[in-house]
């Protein structure tokens, strides 16, 4: 296999609701992302995209619609689908093709519009539960993740007041972010007060529906050290399906992000997670995932989570940053874009290009993670300045 | 190269509700109206059959020995086909729930005007494999109240309203 790096990066900014159609906005990202390294359409080799459910947009097939603005005309194009987990899908997806040395350059883009589906996209994830024996019940995926928590906060005794924490932490990052829907400073109280949706989750534990697009660009070896000086390079990258029986696995823990990240760790020859990796995306689309992910990702023991948030191990200055860029929380949560968007961070903050958002101590090693479907998928990537 | 306020600020065009709500800006509906007939399987087709009877009936694993509910016609561990058919119990324990204030919409439920919120939940069924859970409804029970662990058994429609769906229960409902 061959090395790949990143070596661009273009990102919209978030809204609830943009005026611009799916494909312009993943022209915009696009662009951005190939003049980010100087780079023409015409360097690239093949487009790879990854957005979530058709029923967003109301477009099926939206792969082929959303092929235009991806700047994949004439060339070899693929669209990938893994839920909550896509956006983190798409630079392994990027990875195949030019790891196996079939591409030199590859354009990874990740877009959602969520808006379409109206008056809320909540309604179109019905049909994402067994058509007989869940969908007469009405579920909704609010539900299914306050199961998840709850079952999370019963097995160690976590408190609703500390998880909330990740809520503050997330929007108080997401402040530096340039294309952030939600960046705010918070407390717990506001947390706890806001909203009941679905006890145990408060509106403020939810991240927002969002329109957005993300991208980046793959090259091999001799064409990155070409074209930019801080490569930063996909050193390992993991995936895993659980069963889609999700009432008979036992929620507390997501071993699909385990079997993951360890694929991902053993590719990049990482023997201690908590060590190596300097800094985390986890995916964070409810304040106790980031949390859940976090222990699944192996960044600490089970049931470790609450207290190294509690520590202030995982705010920007600690010695575990998780979420720096203010996450699917508070930068907003564009579905596939968001896992792209958490790839980008990574990217920017190990080539020290984070901002205002840059973590201290120059790190060389991070990770992004994402998680969908019928909370069944796991998405690693490992990457190395 | 550093992503900047400036080179994001053109990327796309904030709409506010209002916006669309009084047609400012120009937007296309479409209500669609699909219909579907989906078939159910053997082993849900049994399933459903036996839950207007108001039995529960699960599947076993002859490799793993796991008793399975819903039943299927394959293990998903094992990868082997399914054996016997065996009826488990009507009662069972909280595994995890929630108390919600939504329906499936993200439509909010008048909680103020008095109706109960939705308190969804794995249930563990009695008599299969242990963590083997299914999504039901609790009622009957102050939600703030609920409990995992707690001991639970289904509440069935009469037999001449069953039609062969998981709805044949109507709820579960604590027992001591």
């Amino acid at each position: 296999m061959r090395k790949v790096a990143i070596i661009g990066a273009g990102i919209t900014k978030f809204y609830r609701n943009v005026q611009e159609t799916p494909k312009e906005l993943a022209f915009e990202a696009t662009k951005m992302a190939l003049d980010s390294c100087e780079m023409k359409l015409s360097d690239i080799d093949c487009v790879v995209h990854g957005t979530a459910p058709d029923a967003f947009d109301g477009v099926h097939m939206k792969g082929e619609y959303l092929s235009d603005g991806s700047g994949a005309y004439r060339k070899p194009y693929m669209r990938h689908y893994v839920g909550g987990g896509t956006g983190v899908m798409s630079p392994i997806h990027g990875w195949f093709h030019v790891a196996s040395g079939m591409f030199d350059t590859c354009l990874v883009v990740a877009e959602e519009k969520m808006s379409s589906a109206y008056p809320h996209p909540a309604g179109a994830f019905l049909t994402i539960f067994d058509h007989t024996t869940e969908q007469a019940l009405f579920p909704t995926l609010i539900w299914i993740f306050a199961i998840e928590m709850n079952r999370f906060m019963t097995t160690y005794g976590y408190k609703k007041e500390d998880i909330a924490l990740v809520a503050v932490k997330n929007k108080k990052n997401a402040m530096d972010h340039p294309s952030a829907q939600l960046g705010a400073e918070i407390t717990v109280k506001d947390v706890l007060d806001s909203e009941v949706m679905a006890w145990p989750v408060n509106r403020l534990d939810i991240s927002p529906t969002s329109d957005g697009a993300a991208c980046i660009l793959l090259a091999a070896e001799h064409v990155a050290r070409r074209v930019t000086e801080k490569p930063i390079w996909i050193d390992g990258v993991g995936w895993a399906l659980d069963s889609a029986y999700w009432t008979t696995r036992d929620l507390y823990y997501p071993d699909y992000v385990e079997v993951a990240s360890r694929q991902a760790y053993k590719m990049a020859g990482i023997k201690e997670p908590s060590k190596e990796i300097h800094i985390a995306e986890p995916y964070d689309p409810f304040t106790y995932k980031e949390l859940h992910h976090i222990e699944g990702l192996g960044l600490c023991k089970r049931g470790g989570s609450v207290q190294m948030l509690l520590d202030g191990v995982t705010q920007r200055t600690g010695n575990l940053p998780c979420c720096p860029s203010g996450g699917a929380l508070g930068v907003g949560n564009p579905i596939a874009a968001t896992g792209l968007m958490k790839v980008i961070e990574i990217f920017l903050q190990l080539r020290g290009e984070a901002g205002k958002r840059q973590v201290p101590g120059r790190p060389t090693c991070g990770l992004a993670q994402a998680w969908g479907d019928l909370m069944q998928v796991g998405t690693v990537v490992v990457m190395r300045s | 190269m550093e992503i900047t306020e400036k080179m994001v600020a053109k990327t796309a065009t904030k709409l506010s509700a209002e916006e669309i709500q009084k047609g400012k800006v120009l937007s296309v509906k479409w209500t669609p109206k699909l219909k579907y007939a989906w078939d159910n399987g053997p082993a849900i087709g049994r399933y459903l059959a036996e839950l207007k009877n108001g039995k529960i009936i699960a599947k076993t694993c002859d490799k793993c020995h796991r008793i399975m509910i819903p039943p299927r016609m394959f293990c998903e561990l094992c990868w082997v086909p399914t054996g016997e058919w065996v009826y488990v119990k009507d009662t069972g324990i909280v595994n995890t729930w929630v108390v919600s204030y939504v329906d499936w919409k993200a439509g909010r439920l008048d909680i103020k005007g008095g109706v109960r919120p939705f308190t969804p939940a794995v249930i563990e069924i009695d008599g299969a494999s242990k963590g083997m859970g299914i999504l039901h409804h609790l009622n009957e029970v102050d939600p703030w109240k609920i409990t995992r662990g707690m001991k639970v058994k289904a509440v069935w429609k009469p037999p001449e309203e069953r039609t062969g769906s998981i709805t044949d229960i109507k709820y579960f409902k604590p027992i001591k």
